[in-house]
């Protein structure tokens, strides 16, 4: 029987067009056997939450370098708690300055990674959070 | 409720979950599937192939975009899209990008994305697609486009999954040689000249035309002389219409979007539309056997005699076709 494979949505929501950093932690995902559904650029948190539903994933891969996190995330969370997809954690990735990561840890925001974060931390992370999530499958 | 309740009733949570259990092939996701058949075979299934970078993804953004803004005859359709992409044979992870393209659907509940990665299959789908198509299908879903992996000549498992075969082709990509070898064109109800704005393009119409020709000899070469690309629905014979698209631009699609009604209409007047479900029956029937007696084959005469066996070939004692047929009559030992 093949084990159940795991799924991430690696989304880049907001307006700046910097997907380098997504792409990179897409493919490190990737080559660490995850199955990566990669959005691209511009998302909106609908569009993020939307795609997340229809592809049940097991988890969520933000990156945003644009500043807007405060506003961006809150927005997902809530439209993710709405659609019954509260078991699903979500990571954060890109500028964020260290004063709000406790604002965002209390929104529900699994881990957040910073500048020069290395990948096989970022994997690890993402193993850790689904794991505790504990969704079944 | 459970989940096969909720995803009839529309719930499209309960909905992908399910489709979940089904790609993991997990028993829950078997016992899913075999209450919801009863409900499938309402859906037009259309796949889409052709090579990686054709714009094949493109080209399903604008499709249902289009699809879901006819009204009238049956539109608007709800429509589901899966779209399968490699697994790495190294890790086994994938990168599923074909949601990049589809982003002017998003907001559209009448409209559900699925991507899947191959997981090893080598025909151009996953082992699981046709079954996410049939749990699609029963829950309400009109029209299923299926995109294939990036295709080359011959993963045309394809056709022995949807009702229409649509294989996209864009310039530059061979000559005229490329379009009359066994394969992948010979599967297509209908042609796709995709990027029609690139200069080779009338290069590559002219090559596929005349690979028509000499398949279908009148059809397709009266057609489409006179610079008429629509697709002609006698009862007895159906040739492939070749059409030109810009999908960049969305050119070119509605044409498409009536040739996929133009070859329904035929596979329902001609009454080939029962020989090709009998055919995609057969054929997803076959893949089950096989599996099936692989694994129960494999479990019952244990893991060992199958190592046995491997470690005489790598010995070039017995080549792999004598090995496995000293499996099967049970003497590993020896002939």
């Amino acid at each position: 029987m093949p084990k159940s494979q795991q799924r991430v949505l690696i989304a880049k929501p907001g307006l700046d067009g910097h997907d380098r950093g997504a792409k990179v932690i897409a493919r490190a995902l990737r080559d660490a056997g995850f199955e990566v559904i990669y959005t691209g650029l511009r998302q909106t948190p609908e569009m993020v939450a939307e795609a997340a539903l229809q592809e049940d994933v097991d988890a969520i891969g933000l990156s945003i370098l644009s500043g807007a996190h405060m506003a961006l995330v809150p927005k997902l969370m809530a439209l993710l708690e709405a659609q019954g997809q509260t078991d699903v954690p979500v990571l954060l990735g890109g500028i964020i300055p260290d004063q709000d990561v406790p604002a965002l840890n209390e929104m529900g925001v699994a881990s957040v990674f910073g500048p020069g974060t290395e990948t096989g931390a970022v994997i690890k992370a993402f193993r850790t959070a689904i794991e505790s999530a504990d969704r079944g499958h | 409720m459970g989940l096969v309740d909720r995803a009839l009733d529309g719930d499209r949570l309960a909905l992908a979950r399910l489709v979940s259990e089904i790609e993991d092939e997990s028993p829950a996701g078997d016992a899913a599937l075999g209450e919801l058949f009863p409900h499938t075979g309402r859906a037009h299934l259309v796949g889409v192939t052709g090579g990686s970078g054709t714009g094949k993804s493109t080209l399903v953004n604008q499709l249902a975009l289009k699809i879901r803004s006819v009204q009238g005859n049956g539109y608007p359709k709800k429509v589901a899209i899966v779209a399968v992409d490699p697994s790495s044979p190294f890790s086994g992870g994938a990168i599923l990008g074909d949601r990049i393209r589809m982003r002017d659907l998003a907001g559209d509940s009448g409209i559900f994305i699925r991507s899947m990665a191959s997981r090893g299959a080598l025909g151009g789908l996953a082992r699981r697609t046709r079954s996410v198509v049939q749990v699609l299908d029963a829950c309400g879903y009109d029209l299923i486009l299926i995109e294939t992996v990036g295709a080359g000549q011959s993963e045309v498992e394809i056709a022995s999954t949807a009702h229409t075969t649509i294989v996209v082709d864009s310039p530059g990509l061979g000559d005229e040689v490329q379009a009359i070898k066994a394969g992948i064109l010979e599967i297509a109800d209908i042609l796709v000249v995709n990027k029609a704005d690139l200069p080779d393009a009338p290069k590559a119409v002219m090559a596929l035309r005349m690979a028509l020709e000499l398949g279908y000899p009148k059809g397709a070469a009266n057609r489409l002389q006179d610079g008429q690309a629509e697709p002609v629905a006698t009862p007895s014979i159906w040739t492939p219409p070749l059409l030109e698209t810009i999908a960049t631009r969305g050119e070119g699609i509605e044409p498409l979007v009536r040739a996929i009604d133009g070859h329904r209409d035929y596979l329902i007047a001609s009454g080939e539309i029962e020989a090709r479900q009998r055919g995609r029956v057969r054929a997803e029937m076959d893949h089950l056997l096989r599996d099936q007696l692989a694994v129960d084959f494999l479990s019952a005469r244990g893991e060992d005699a199958y190592q046995k066996a491997i470690e005489r070939v790598l010995a070039r004692e017995l080549s792999p076709r004598q090995a496995v047929q000293s499996i099967i009559r049970g003497a590993p030992e020896g002939r």
